[in-house]
């Protein structure tokens, strides 16, 4: 299905076509908090249209990456190139019009507004009217909005969500939140999605069903996507190639298959062995 | 059913049902509005309405386009601002001073009306720009607390103007030392005083309800096709979630400076009019009391909520009038029935009601298909 033609690993994630720009590379990136290091000598790259995971047990910096990544928090050190572009200097606006998306954590949804509005805010700097041709309801009005509309509701046929256009997203249950901040961010026309635990509070049959949409996500618009997520079977299953994040370092890269037999990540996630040690 | 429907012609009912939820409410906004305004026209076209009353029809107007565009500001973006008197009072009195100039310039009142609203207009939005991009930087508690302050400076500094017109044009001081008059002005013969320091403006009365009328209107089109634009919803976003927006790529100063600039150019729209109602103003009409007395009526009738605005600012404007009989408890009984109509409106059994018939009415309508 995808384009990528898997190639000895090099240790980096992903296994990607090399012949391609990769769609986002970081370069000895880091961050410190006062004296805290969060994030240090974090290097990435992902392919056009690769689906990576990025692990680690909590507190290893995971989500400190995403934000780093959408300039939430500018970098200490290190690049950011997003398709070959060096995003230096820009802020998270800028970043999303250059072509991340991001979902979070804790649910950032517009609460008080409609799905269908949800969608459509992801949908703002392809809308293109002034604020007068708004109020004056001029023809672009309408012909801008008719196709935001359009476009909106077969994003959210995605998930078969259409029914629920007309709901309050604040008042939706939380599987379908989580759903809606991805077509919301898929709305913003990304080349990379960034999902921050898009399955957290999901039972396992929703999981799977994720992973088949994320999966054909990817394969329909052809981006990249970079999830953190702790549920193993979501990340082992889709994921082409991962990253550990430990203490704000990498440790490990790979495979899905080299990544669990990875002593080093074994350890990590459970501690070491007692006559393992030296 | 489906087929049904293709034969028989859809009643009103049914096409309104049919409509986006927001679009009718809109719709009834706007009808509710000018329906009350022909009853009220027609009544004082008879003499029916008391003489307090048909004074203040055009206070109420103004008052309703104040809560409106407050609104914007509290309810559609999310920001407290206690300064709006302030920009209600710059439109009040540079239309003032535009009114009184273009007197010769042009003679018919309903236009120079139009131009002075037009100045009011242009020059509190001026003032929500100059204000609104350092404050808007601002939030919560520390935004309230400058906007607050603006309000107090514009009523001091318009205390200090003195205002003359001639046929060389316009005239003015700027009695900061409080030692300067009308006489220093230097007008000729056939000069024309217009805002005399603290005693105030003295202006040929021009507005009229159905000019109230029509601004409620423009009011109501501007803010309610704002919030169901690209714009509106933009500005919806960053008060319902300021980080999400930005990494949705919605830049956050621009839709937060773009909701209080409008509200500021109503606002100013809205203090031409109330300024052109009467034959004296002075500038500690519009002070802190004013943006409160405002920002009641939108609290009173929602946040948010656009035609609850224009129920509560005439409702409320009104009030006092009608409990004159209560003379000395009046303010009292004010109080009381705010204090009421906050109750039962954050009242749940009460808020759930209509929801409660609505489900009662179908359910016997649903009992009586065979």
């Amino acid at each position: 299905m995808s384009k990528m033609v898997p190639i000895p690993s090099a240790g980096l994630v992903p296994e990607r076509d090399l012949n391609k720009t990769p769609v986002l590379e970081a370069r000895n990136l880091g961050i410190d908090f006062g004296g805290l290091t969060a994030v240090d000598s974090f290097n990435l790259t992902i392919a056009p249209t690769e689906i990576a995971g990025l692990i680690g047990p909590n507190g290893a910096g995971k989500t400190t990456v995403f934000n780093l990544l959408t300039k939430v928090y500018q970098p200490t050190r290190g690049t950011i190139l997003l398709d070959g572009r060096d995003t230096a200097g820009m802020n998270t606006i800028q970043v999303n019009k250059a072509g991340i998306a991001r979902t979070f954590q804790n649910i950032r949804l517009f609460d008080k507004l409609t799905v269908e509005d949800n969608v459509k805010i992801g949908l703002h700097n392809h809308t293109k009217y002034t604020m007068w041709e708004g109020i004056l309801r001029m023809p672009r009005y309408w012909k801008e909005e008719r196709a935001a509309h359009d476009e909106a509701m077969d994003l959210l046929g995605i998930f078969g969500m259409q029914d629920l256009a007309d709901h309050q997203a604040g008042s939706l249950p939380y599987g379908a939140q989580r759903r809606l901040e991805i077509v919301r961010a898929l709305a913003t026309r990304p080349k990379l999605l960034l999902l921050d635990e898009p399955a957290a509070g999901m039972n396992p049959s929703e999981t799977a069903e994720l992973m088949e949409n994320i999966r054909k996500i990817r394969d329909t618009f052809q981006i990249a996507v970079m999830l953190i997520e702790h549920d193993m079977s979501l990340v082992m299953g889709i994921c082409e190639g991962i990253a550990v994040l430990n203490y704000g370092k990498i440790i490990a890269k790979g495979t899905p298959q080299e990544i669990q037999s990875n002593p080093e990540v074994i350890e990590a996630y459970l501690g070491k062995r007692k006559e393992a040690g030296r | 059913m489906r087929q049904n429907r293709k034969v028989a012609a859809p009643s009103l009912a049914e096409r309104l049902g049919g409509i986006k939820k927001t679009t009718r409410t809109d719709f009834l906004t706007y009808l509710g509005v000018t329906i009350v305004f022909l009853v009220m026209l027609s009544l004082q076209g008879q003499g029916m309405l008391t003489n307090s009353l048909s004074g203040q029809l055009v206070p109420i107007c103004c008052y309703i386009v104040m809560a409106v565009s407050l609104n914007l500001v509290v309810g559609v973006s999310g920001e407290l601002s206690l300064g709006h008197a302030g920009f209600m009072s710059v439109g009040a009195f540079t239309g003032v001073i535009a009114a009184q100039s273009l007197q010769t310039a042009i003679p018919a009142a309903g236009l120079r009306l139009l131009a002075a609203i037009l100045v009011g207009v242009v020059f509190a939005a001026a003032a929500g720009v100059i204000i609104g991009v350092p404050v808007l930087r601002l939030r919560g508690d520390y935004l309230a607390i400058v906007t607050l302050a603006f309000g107090e400076i514009i009523k001091e500094l318009i205390n200090c103007l003195i205002v003359g017109w001639d046929e060389r044009g316009l005239h003015i001081l700027f009695n900061i030392k409080g030692t300067m008059s009308v006489n220093d002005l230097g007008l000729s013969e056939n000069g024309i005083a217009i805002i005399k320091g603290a005693q105030g403006a003295t202006i040929t009365r021009i507005s009229s309800f159905p000019a109230g009328y029509l601004l409620i209107m423009v009011t109501l089109i501007v803010v309610l096709n704002l919030m169901r634009s690209r714009s509106g919803r933009a500005i919806m976003a960053v008060r319902d979630n300021r980080i999400a927006a930005e990494a949705t790529g919605i830049s956050v100063m621009k839709y937060k400076l773009m909701a209080f600039v409008v509200s500021a150019a109503l606002a100013g729209g809205a203090g031409a009019l109330y300024g052109l109602n009467f034959s004296t103003l002075v500038s500690s009409k519009f002070d802190f009391n004013t943006s409160i007395l405002v920002l009641v009526f939108v609290v009173l009738g929602g946040i948010g909520n656009i035609w609850g605005s224009v129920i509560s600012a005439a409702v409320l404007t009104v009030l006092p009038e009608l409990l004159r009989e209560f003379d000395t408890y009046r303010m009292l009984v004010y109080a009381i029935v705010l204090i009421l109509v906050m109750l039962v409106t954050n009242n749940e059994w009460l808020r759930q009601l209509p929801e409660r018939v609505r489900a009662r009415l179908a359910e016997r309508k649903g009992g009586e298909r065979p």
